[in-house]
Protein backbone atom coordinates (compact mmCIF):
# COMPACT_ATOMS: atom_id res chain seq x y z
CA UNK A 1 0.00 0.00 0.00
CA UNK A 2 0.99 3.23 -1.18
CA UNK A 3 -0.04 6.74 0.27
CA UNK A 4 -0.48 8.92 -2.54
CA UNK A 5 -1.89 12.12 -3.48
CA UNK A 6 -3.56 13.74 -6.96
CA UNK A 7 -0.43 16.50 -7.74
CA UNK A 8 -1.02 16.97 -11.78
CA UNK A 9 -4.33 17.53 -13.07
CA UNK A 10 -4.96 15.73 -16.89
CA UNK A 11 -5.68 18.79 -18.48
CA UNK A 12 -2.18 20.31 -17.05
CA UNK A 13 -0.32 17.26 -17.86
CA UNK A 14 -1.10 17.57 -21.61
CA UNK A 15 -0.73 21.36 -22.03
CA UNK A 16 2.78 20.80 -20.68
CA UNK A 17 3.39 17.99 -22.80
CA UNK A 18 1.91 19.24 -25.94
CA UNK A 19 3.69 22.83 -24.39
CA UNK A 20 7.10 20.98 -25.12
CA UNK A 21 7.48 20.29 -28.92
CA UNK A 22 5.59 23.39 -29.77
CA UNK A 23 8.29 25.28 -28.45
CA UNK A 24 10.50 23.26 -29.56
CA UNK A 25 9.46 24.02 -32.69
CA UNK A 26 9.37 27.87 -32.13
CA UNK A 27 12.48 28.30 -30.80
CA UNK A 28 14.17 26.48 -33.88
CA UNK A 29 12.24 27.48 -36.69
CA UNK A 30 13.11 31.43 -35.12
CA UNK A 31 16.79 30.29 -35.22
CA UNK A 32 15.86 29.98 -39.27
CA UNK A 33 14.32 33.48 -39.12
CA UNK A 34 16.89 35.31 -36.80
CA UNK A 35 19.81 33.79 -38.83
CA UNK A 36 18.82 36.07 -41.84
CA UNK A 37 19.97 39.23 -39.71
CA UNK A 38 21.55 38.03 -36.89
CA UNK A 39 22.84 41.23 -35.12
CA UNK A 40 22.46 40.44 -31.36
CA UNK A 41 25.66 40.59 -29.59
CA UNK A 42 27.01 40.83 -25.74
CA UNK A 43 29.46 42.95 -25.97
CA UNK A 44 30.38 46.69 -25.16
CA UNK A 45 32.28 48.81 -28.10
CA UNK A 46 34.32 46.30 -30.87
CA UNK A 47 34.27 44.36 -27.78
CA UNK A 48 32.30 40.86 -28.47
CA UNK A 49 32.03 38.69 -25.75
CA UNK A 50 29.46 36.40 -27.64
CA UNK A 51 27.87 36.75 -30.63
CA UNK A 52 24.33 35.56 -31.05
CA UNK A 53 25.03 32.76 -32.48
CA UNK A 54 28.35 31.94 -33.48
CA UNK A 55 29.04 30.43 -36.94
CA UNK A 56 30.15 27.18 -35.33
CA UNK A 57 26.97 27.05 -34.19
CA UNK A 58 24.68 28.15 -37.43
CA UNK A 59 26.80 25.65 -39.28
CA UNK A 60 26.28 22.72 -36.69
CA UNK A 61 23.15 22.96 -36.85
CA UNK A 62 22.55 23.63 -40.49
CA UNK A 63 20.51 26.76 -40.01
CA UNK A 64 22.04 29.01 -42.93
CA UNK A 65 19.33 30.55 -45.82
CA UNK A 66 16.41 28.82 -43.93
CA UNK A 67 14.56 31.66 -43.92
CA UNK A 68 11.28 31.25 -45.92
CA UNK A 69 10.92 27.82 -44.51
CA UNK A 70 11.43 29.38 -40.77
CA UNK A 71 8.80 31.69 -41.28
CA UNK A 72 6.27 29.06 -42.81
CA UNK A 73 6.95 27.06 -39.34
CA UNK A 74 6.80 29.63 -37.69
CA UNK A 75 3.60 31.08 -38.43
CA UNK A 76 1.97 27.71 -38.60
CA UNK A 77 3.18 26.88 -34.76
CA UNK A 78 2.12 30.03 -33.60
CA UNK A 79 -1.40 28.87 -33.37
CA UNK A 80 -0.75 26.12 -31.84
CA UNK A 81 1.73 27.81 -29.23
CA UNK A 82 -0.99 30.82 -28.26
CA UNK A 83 -3.96 27.86 -28.23
CA UNK A 84 -2.39 26.34 -25.86
CA UNK A 85 -1.32 28.60 -23.52
CA UNK A 86 -4.46 30.07 -24.03
CA UNK A 87 -6.76 27.22 -22.83
CA UNK A 88 -4.05 26.92 -20.16
CA UNK A 89 -4.83 29.94 -18.65
CA UNK A 90 -8.27 29.60 -18.57
CA UNK A 91 -8.35 25.92 -17.87
CA UNK A 92 -6.09 27.92 -14.70
CA UNK A 93 -8.68 30.40 -13.69
CA UNK A 94 -11.69 27.96 -13.92
CA UNK A 95 -10.44 25.02 -11.97
CA UNK A 96 -8.55 27.36 -9.20
CA UNK A 97 -5.24 25.88 -10.06
CA UNK A 98 -4.45 29.70 -9.83
CA UNK A 99 -4.24 29.53 -6.47
CA UNK A 100 -1.82 26.52 -6.39
CA UNK A 101 0.76 28.87 -8.63
CA UNK A 102 0.85 32.21 -8.82
CA UNK A 103 2.84 33.81 -5.74
CA UNK A 104 1.13 35.02 -2.87
CA UNK A 105 2.03 37.84 -0.03
CA UNK A 106 4.70 35.51 1.65
CA UNK A 107 6.15 33.81 -1.39
CA UNK A 108 8.91 36.71 -1.86
CA UNK A 109 10.41 36.17 1.43
CA UNK A 110 9.84 32.18 1.26
CA UNK A 111 11.63 32.21 -2.06
CA UNK A 112 15.01 33.53 -0.33
CA UNK A 113 14.86 30.51 2.24
CA UNK A 114 13.73 28.08 -0.28
CA UNK A 115 17.33 29.46 -2.50
CA UNK A 116 19.17 28.93 0.91
CA UNK A 117 18.08 25.83 1.15
CA UNK A 118 18.42 24.58 -2.33
CA UNK A 119 22.17 25.99 -2.09
CA UNK A 120 23.02 24.13 1.26
CA UNK A 121 23.18 27.34 2.87
CA UNK A 122 20.20 26.65 5.56
CA UNK A 123 18.17 23.77 6.35
CA UNK A 124 14.52 23.68 6.65
CA UNK A 125 11.82 24.73 4.19
CA UNK A 126 8.80 27.06 4.87
CA UNK A 127 5.32 25.01 4.94
CA UNK A 128 4.36 24.97 1.60
CA UNK A 129 1.36 23.79 -0.87
CA UNK A 130 1.25 21.98 -3.89
CA UNK A 131 4.93 24.29 -4.88
CA UNK A 132 7.52 26.03 -2.95
CA UNK A 133 7.53 29.87 -2.81
CA UNK A 134 10.45 29.70 -5.58
CA UNK A 135 8.61 27.49 -7.78
CA UNK A 136 5.46 30.10 -7.74
CA UNK A 137 7.42 33.28 -8.82
CA UNK A 138 9.18 30.74 -11.69
CA UNK A 139 6.17 28.89 -13.10
CA UNK A 140 4.14 32.29 -12.87
CA UNK A 141 7.17 33.99 -14.81
CA UNK A 142 7.44 31.60 -17.69
CA UNK A 143 3.51 32.11 -18.21
CA UNK A 144 4.40 35.79 -18.19
CA UNK A 145 7.14 35.31 -20.49
CA UNK A 146 4.62 33.24 -22.57
CA UNK A 147 2.18 35.93 -23.13
CA UNK A 148 4.84 38.08 -23.81
CA UNK A 149 6.07 36.33 -26.49
CA UNK A 150 2.69 36.51 -28.04
CA UNK A 151 2.73 39.80 -27.72
CA UNK A 152 6.29 40.93 -28.98
CA UNK A 153 5.84 38.47 -31.97
CA UNK A 154 2.35 39.99 -33.18
CA UNK A 155 4.01 43.09 -32.75
CA UNK A 156 6.55 42.68 -35.27
CA UNK A 157 4.65 40.46 -37.36
CA UNK A 158 2.02 43.07 -37.96
CA UNK A 159 3.58 46.58 -36.98
CA UNK A 160 1.15 48.62 -38.94
CA UNK A 161 -1.80 46.90 -38.08
CA UNK A 162 -0.95 46.78 -34.48
CA UNK A 163 0.80 49.83 -34.16
CA UNK A 164 -0.24 50.51 -30.38
CA UNK A 165 1.30 47.41 -30.00
CA UNK A 166 4.43 48.16 -31.33
CA UNK A 167 4.50 51.57 -30.00
CA UNK A 168 3.72 50.07 -26.39
CA UNK A 169 6.52 47.87 -26.61
CA UNK A 170 9.17 50.31 -27.14
CA UNK A 171 9.15 49.92 -31.38
CA UNK A 172 9.42 47.76 -34.03
CA UNK A 173 13.25 47.47 -33.25
CA UNK A 174 13.10 46.93 -29.45
CA UNK A 175 9.86 44.28 -29.95
CA UNK A 176 12.65 42.61 -32.31
CA UNK A 177 14.77 42.60 -29.34
CA UNK A 178 12.90 41.50 -26.74
CA UNK A 179 11.67 38.68 -28.90
CA UNK A 180 15.09 37.37 -29.17
CA UNK A 181 15.92 37.92 -25.17
CA UNK A 182 12.89 36.35 -24.18
CA UNK A 183 13.59 33.47 -26.28
CA UNK A 184 16.85 33.07 -24.31
CA UNK A 185 15.12 33.53 -21.17
CA UNK A 186 13.38 30.79 -21.95
CA UNK A 187 16.13 28.40 -23.07
CA UNK A 188 17.55 29.42 -19.27
CA UNK A 189 14.40 28.41 -17.76
CA UNK A 190 14.47 25.16 -20.15
CA UNK A 191 17.65 24.26 -18.41
CA UNK A 192 17.05 24.95 -14.44
CA UNK A 193 13.36 23.30 -14.80
CA UNK A 194 15.60 20.03 -16.28
CA UNK A 195 18.30 20.38 -13.74
CA UNK A 196 15.64 20.80 -10.70
CA UNK A 197 13.06 18.26 -12.15
CA UNK A 198 16.70 15.90 -12.08
CA UNK A 199 17.54 16.78 -8.71
CA UNK A 200 13.70 16.20 -7.24
CA UNK A 201 13.81 12.71 -8.68
CA UNK A 202 11.31 9.99 -10.01
CA UNK A 203 8.32 10.46 -7.97
CA UNK A 204 8.65 14.44 -8.51
CA UNK A 205 8.68 13.64 -12.43
CA UNK A 206 6.05 11.13 -12.83
CA UNK A 207 3.40 13.02 -10.87
CA UNK A 208 3.96 15.25 -14.11
CA UNK A 209 3.29 11.97 -16.34
CA UNK A 210 1.15 9.76 -14.56
CA UNK A 211 -0.92 12.46 -12.18
CA UNK A 212 -0.09 11.07 -8.73
CA UNK A 213 2.93 11.35 -6.39
CA UNK A 214 3.69 8.76 -3.97
CA UNK A 215 3.66 10.26 0.00
CA UNK A 216 6.37 9.64 2.48
CA UNK A 217 4.94 5.99 4.47
CA UNK A 218 3.72 7.76 7.33
CA UNK A 219 0.42 6.60 9.11
CA UNK A 220 0.22 9.34 11.47
CA UNK A 221 0.63 12.33 9.30
CA UNK A 222 -1.87 10.11 6.58
CA UNK A 223 -5.11 10.70 9.68
CA UNK A 224 -3.67 13.66 10.96
CA UNK A 225 -2.92 16.07 7.85
CA UNK A 226 -6.51 16.77 6.52
CA UNK A 227 -5.29 19.85 4.90
CA UNK A 228 -4.03 19.99 1.42
CA UNK A 229 -0.73 21.40 2.88
CA UNK A 230 1.87 18.93 2.59
CA UNK A 231 4.70 17.67 4.84
CA UNK A 232 7.31 20.81 4.78
CA UNK A 233 9.91 17.89 3.79
CA UNK A 234 8.36 17.23 0.59
CA UNK A 235 10.53 19.25 -1.86
CA UNK A 236 8.80 18.77 -5.26
CA UNK A 237 9.72 21.14 -8.11
CA UNK B 1 -8.06 -6.55 9.83
CA UNK B 2 -5.43 -4.34 8.63
CA UNK B 3 -6.67 -3.94 5.01
CA UNK B 4 -10.18 -3.24 6.40
CA UNK B 5 -8.52 -0.40 8.26
CA UNK B 6 -6.85 1.03 5.80
CA UNK B 7 -9.57 1.00 3.26
CA UNK B 8 -11.71 2.75 5.75
CA UNK B 9 -8.70 5.19 6.32
CA UNK B 10 -8.98 5.66 2.35
CA UNK B 11 -12.51 6.52 2.12
CA UNK B 12 -12.28 9.35 5.23
CA UNK B 13 -9.11 11.05 3.67
CA UNK B 14 -10.84 10.71 0.21
CA UNK B 15 -13.81 12.76 1.80
CA UNK B 16 -11.77 15.40 2.72
CA UNK B 17 -8.32 15.47 0.74
CA UNK B 18 -7.14 14.37 -2.35
CA UNK B 19 -4.86 11.83 -0.33
CA UNK B 20 -5.77 8.06 -1.18
CA UNK B 21 -4.16 4.14 -0.95
CA UNK B 22 -3.02 2.63 -4.32
CA UNK B 23 -1.64 -0.89 -3.83
CA UNK B 24 1.87 -0.97 -5.06
CA UNK B 25 0.89 -3.01 -8.14
CA UNK B 26 -1.49 -0.28 -9.03
CA UNK B 27 1.43 2.44 -8.50
CA UNK B 28 3.41 0.22 -10.80
CA UNK B 29 0.38 -0.25 -13.57
CA UNK B 30 -0.57 3.47 -13.44
CA UNK B 31 2.90 4.85 -13.65
CA UNK B 32 3.57 2.10 -16.75
CA UNK B 33 0.73 3.22 -18.52
CA UNK B 34 1.20 6.76 -18.08
CA UNK B 35 4.77 6.77 -19.21
CA UNK B 36 3.50 4.49 -22.15
CA UNK B 37 1.21 7.73 -23.16
CA UNK B 38 4.20 9.85 -22.94
CA UNK B 39 6.19 7.96 -25.00
CA UNK B 40 3.27 7.23 -27.94
CA UNK B 41 2.66 10.84 -28.05
CA UNK B 42 6.57 11.54 -28.56
CA UNK B 43 6.38 8.82 -31.03
CA UNK B 44 3.61 10.77 -32.84
CA UNK B 45 4.75 14.34 -33.00
CA UNK B 46 8.39 12.96 -34.21
CA UNK B 47 6.30 10.97 -37.10
CA UNK B 48 4.01 14.06 -37.82
CA UNK B 49 6.86 16.37 -37.78
CA UNK B 50 8.70 13.57 -40.59
CA UNK B 51 5.38 13.79 -42.29
CA UNK B 52 5.38 17.26 -42.57
CA UNK B 53 8.62 17.83 -43.89
CA UNK B 54 7.89 14.66 -46.58
CA UNK B 55 5.03 16.50 -48.11
CA UNK B 56 5.44 18.08 -51.52
CA UNK B 57 5.97 22.10 -51.90
CA UNK B 58 3.51 23.99 -53.43
CA UNK B 59 5.22 27.21 -54.73
CA UNK B 60 8.41 26.77 -52.34
CA UNK B 61 6.67 25.76 -49.20
CA UNK B 62 5.52 22.48 -48.06
CA UNK B 63 1.77 22.25 -48.60
CA UNK B 64 0.29 22.38 -45.37
CA UNK B 65 2.39 25.21 -44.23
CA UNK B 66 1.65 27.09 -47.50
CA UNK B 67 -2.19 26.41 -46.69
CA UNK B 68 -1.52 28.14 -43.17
CA UNK B 69 0.36 31.30 -44.92
CA UNK B 70 -3.17 31.49 -47.28
CA UNK B 71 -5.22 31.32 -44.06
CA UNK B 72 -3.06 33.47 -42.34
CA UNK B 73 -3.67 35.80 -45.35
CA UNK B 74 -7.11 35.93 -44.75
CA UNK B 75 -7.66 36.46 -41.30
CA UNK B 76 -5.09 39.45 -40.59
CA UNK B 77 -6.69 41.17 -44.15
CA UNK B 78 -9.56 41.09 -43.07
CA UNK B 79 -9.60 41.18 -39.65
CA UNK B 80 -7.24 43.72 -38.62
CA UNK B 81 -6.06 45.57 -41.92
CA UNK B 82 -6.97 49.21 -42.71
CA UNK B 83 -6.66 51.97 -44.46
CA UNK B 84 -7.01 53.99 -41.03
CA UNK B 85 -3.84 52.12 -39.66
CA UNK B 86 -1.17 54.14 -40.76
CA UNK B 87 2.40 53.00 -40.75
CA UNK B 88 4.66 55.44 -38.13
CA UNK B 89 6.32 58.65 -40.20
CA UNK B 90 9.52 60.59 -38.64
CA UNK B 91 10.49 63.84 -38.98
CA UNK B 92 13.15 64.51 -41.69
CA UNK B 93 15.96 64.54 -39.51
CA UNK B 94 15.55 60.90 -38.78
CA UNK B 95 16.22 59.81 -42.44
CA UNK B 96 19.18 57.67 -43.22
CA UNK B 97 21.73 59.31 -45.75
CA UNK B 98 22.94 56.26 -46.68
CA UNK B 99 20.32 53.89 -47.43
CA UNK B 100 20.54 50.18 -47.66
CA UNK B 101 20.59 48.63 -51.33
CA UNK B 102 19.50 45.19 -50.89
CA UNK B 103 19.05 42.92 -54.33
CA UNK B 104 19.10 43.75 -57.47
CA UNK B 105 17.04 41.33 -59.34
CA UNK B 106 15.65 42.68 -62.53
CA UNK B 107 18.28 45.61 -62.40
CA UNK B 108 21.12 43.82 -64.28
CA UNK B 109 19.64 44.35 -68.10
CA UNK B 110 21.13 47.11 -70.03
CA UNK B 111 18.37 50.11 -69.01
CA UNK B 112 18.78 53.70 -70.45
CA UNK B 113 16.51 55.51 -68.47
CA UNK B 114 16.21 58.33 -70.59
CA UNK B 115 13.86 55.77 -72.92
CA UNK B 116 11.88 54.59 -70.28
CA UNK B 117 7.78 54.96 -69.70
CA UNK B 118 5.38 53.14 -67.45
CA UNK B 119 3.79 50.57 -69.56
CA UNK B 120 0.23 50.48 -67.85
CA UNK B 121 -1.77 47.69 -68.99
CA UNK B 122 -5.58 48.30 -68.16
CA UNK B 123 -7.31 45.91 -70.24
CA UNK B 124 -5.96 43.33 -72.80
CA UNK B 125 -5.45 45.34 -75.33
CA UNK B 126 -5.89 48.60 -73.77
CA UNK B 127 -2.20 49.86 -72.86
CA UNK B 128 -1.32 53.34 -72.08
CA UNK B 129 2.83 54.59 -72.09
CA UNK B 130 3.43 56.92 -69.27
CA UNK B 131 6.18 59.45 -69.13
CA UNK B 132 8.15 60.00 -65.75
CA UNK B 133 7.43 63.84 -66.32
CA UNK B 134 3.60 63.43 -66.73
CA UNK B 135 3.81 61.22 -63.24
CA UNK B 136 5.86 63.91 -61.76
CA UNK B 137 3.03 66.24 -62.21
CA UNK B 138 0.93 64.55 -60.35
CA UNK B 139 0.44 65.76 -56.51
CA UNK B 140 3.68 64.95 -54.65
CA UNK B 141 3.05 63.01 -51.67
CA UNK B 142 6.33 62.29 -49.11
CA UNK B 143 7.27 59.55 -46.17
CA UNK B 144 9.92 59.01 -43.88
CA UNK B 145 9.24 55.52 -42.74
CA UNK B 146 10.92 52.79 -40.98
CA UNK B 147 11.32 50.71 -43.80
CA UNK B 148 11.16 46.65 -43.15
CA UNK B 149 12.74 43.77 -44.79
CA UNK B 150 11.82 40.63 -44.94
CA UNK B 151 15.08 39.72 -43.31
CA UNK B 152 14.63 41.20 -40.18
CA UNK B 153 16.44 44.24 -40.52
CA UNK B 154 14.71 48.22 -40.51
CA UNK B 155 15.70 51.68 -41.80
CA UNK B 156 13.95 54.59 -41.26
CA UNK B 157 14.16 56.32 -44.98
CA UNK B 158 13.00 59.30 -46.76
CA UNK B 159 10.72 59.32 -50.19
CA UNK B 160 8.67 60.88 -52.48
CA UNK B 161 6.36 60.12 -55.92
CA UNK B 162 2.45 59.99 -56.26
CA UNK B 163 0.61 58.14 -54.27
CA UNK B 164 -0.80 54.71 -56.16
CA UNK B 165 -4.73 55.81 -55.58
CA UNK B 166 -3.91 59.71 -56.72
CA UNK B 167 -2.27 57.61 -59.85
CA UNK B 168 -6.14 55.42 -59.89
CA UNK B 169 -7.77 58.31 -59.76
CA UNK B 170 -6.16 60.67 -62.54
CA UNK B 171 -5.83 57.60 -64.96
CA UNK B 172 -9.50 56.88 -64.49
CA UNK B 173 -8.23 52.85 -62.78
CA UNK B 174 -11.18 52.69 -60.64
CA UNK B 175 -12.55 49.52 -61.94
CA UNK B 176 -9.24 47.61 -62.45
CA UNK B 177 -8.50 49.22 -59.17
CA UNK B 178 -12.03 46.98 -57.63
CA UNK B 179 -10.24 43.59 -58.87
CA UNK B 180 -8.41 42.08 -56.26
CA UNK B 181 -4.71 42.41 -57.22
CA UNK B 182 -1.96 44.78 -59.44
CA UNK B 183 0.65 43.14 -60.67
CA UNK B 184 4.28 44.86 -60.73
CA UNK B 185 7.07 43.76 -63.08
CA UNK B 186 10.55 44.97 -64.20
CA UNK B 187 11.51 45.89 -67.79
CA UNK B 188 13.15 42.78 -68.27
CA UNK B 189 10.50 40.99 -66.67
CA UNK B 190 13.35 39.24 -63.97
CA UNK B 191 11.77 40.30 -60.95
CA UNK B 192 8.23 40.49 -60.38
CA UNK B 193 4.92 40.94 -58.04
CA UNK B 194 1.53 40.26 -56.68
CA UNK B 195 0.27 42.74 -54.06
CA UNK B 196 -3.62 42.85 -53.20
CA UNK B 197 -5.28 45.88 -54.24
CA UNK B 198 -6.30 46.98 -50.52
CA UNK B 199 -2.90 47.48 -49.92
CA UNK B 200 -2.02 49.06 -53.27
CA UNK B 201 -4.84 51.84 -52.57
CA UNK B 202 -3.52 52.31 -48.48
CA UNK B 203 -3.03 55.81 -48.80
CA UNK B 204 0.79 55.38 -47.88
CA UNK B 205 1.54 53.19 -50.79
CA UNK B 206 3.34 55.29 -53.31
CA UNK B 207 5.24 55.08 -57.19
CA UNK B 208 8.42 56.70 -55.92
CA UNK B 209 10.80 58.44 -57.73
CA UNK B 210 12.76 60.95 -55.00
CA UNK B 211 14.79 59.49 -52.34
CA UNK B 212 16.20 61.89 -49.39
CA UNK B 213 14.46 64.81 -51.48
CA UNK B 214 16.70 63.89 -54.90
CA UNK B 215 15.71 62.21 -58.02
CA UNK B 216 16.01 58.37 -57.28
CA UNK B 217 19.39 56.26 -57.70
CA UNK B 218 19.54 53.69 -60.55
CA UNK B 219 20.48 51.37 -57.71
CA UNK B 220 17.00 52.29 -55.81
CA UNK B 221 15.14 51.57 -58.69
CA UNK B 222 14.97 55.06 -60.88
CA UNK B 223 12.91 55.95 -62.46
CA UNK B 224 10.11 54.73 -60.74
CA UNK B 225 9.82 52.31 -57.90
CA UNK B 226 7.15 50.99 -55.41
CA UNK B 227 7.00 52.04 -52.04
CA UNK B 228 4.77 50.64 -50.10
CA UNK B 229 5.40 50.60 -46.51
CA UNK B 230 2.07 48.07 -45.33
CA UNK B 231 4.78 45.41 -46.47
CA UNK B 232 8.58 43.71 -46.35
CA UNK B 233 10.95 45.50 -48.66
CA UNK B 234 10.41 42.61 -51.07
CA UNK B 235 7.33 43.69 -52.05
CA UNK B 236 8.51 47.64 -52.72
CA UNK B 237 9.79 46.72 -56.76
CA UNK B 238 12.52 48.60 -57.88
CA UNK B 239 12.76 50.06 -61.82
CA UNK B 240 8.85 49.29 -62.21
CA UNK B 241 8.18 48.40 -66.23
CA UNK B 242 4.81 47.25 -66.21
CA UNK B 243 1.95 47.64 -63.76
CA UNK B 244 -1.43 45.22 -64.62
CA UNK B 245 -4.28 44.12 -62.77
CA UNK B 246 -6.02 40.86 -62.24
CA UNK B 247 -8.31 38.87 -60.38
CA UNK B 248 -5.95 35.81 -59.84
CA UNK B 249 -2.93 36.03 -57.75
CA UNK B 250 -0.09 37.63 -60.09
CA UNK B 251 3.14 35.71 -60.38
CA UNK B 252 5.29 36.82 -57.50
CA UNK B 253 9.27 35.95 -57.54
CA UNK B 254 10.08 35.13 -53.67
CA UNK B 255 6.56 33.67 -53.95
CA UNK B 256 7.67 31.05 -55.72
CA UNK B 257 10.68 30.71 -53.40
CA UNK B 258 8.75 29.90 -50.64
CA UNK B 259 7.60 33.26 -49.05
CA UNK B 260 4.76 34.21 -47.44
CA UNK B 261 2.13 35.57 -50.83
CA UNK B 262 0.96 38.36 -48.70
CA UNK B 263 3.86 39.69 -46.87
CA UNK B 264 1.65 42.53 -45.00
CA UNK B 265 2.93 44.20 -41.57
Amino acid sequence: MKRVVKKHPLAIRWFHWINFPVIAVMIWSGLLIYWANDVYRLGWGDTTILKFFPDSFNKALNIPYRLAEGMSLHFFFMWLFAFNGFLYVLYLVFSKEWKLIFPNRRSLKEAWQVLLHDLHIKKGLPVQQKYNAAQRIAYTGVIIMGLLMLLTGLAIYKPTQLHFLCALLGGYEWARAEHFIITILFCVFFLVHILQVMLAGWNNFRAMVAGFEVLPDNKTAAVANETNEQPANNNNH
Amino acid sequence: MKQTNNRLTTTIIKMKTKEYFLSNAQVRNRTILAVTCLLLFFTACFFTWKWLNGQPKEQGALKPLRKVLDANESIFSTVLFSNSNLVKTYPKESAVQKVRVNGNYGLQSEFDPANWTLTLIKNPGDTLHISIDDIKKLPKTEIIFDFKCIEGWSQVTHWAGVRFSDFVKYYGLNEQAALQFTGLQTPDNEYYVGIDNKSMMHPQTILCYEMNGKPLPLNQGAPLRLIIPVKYGVKHLKRIGTIYFSSNRPPDYWYERGYDYYCGL
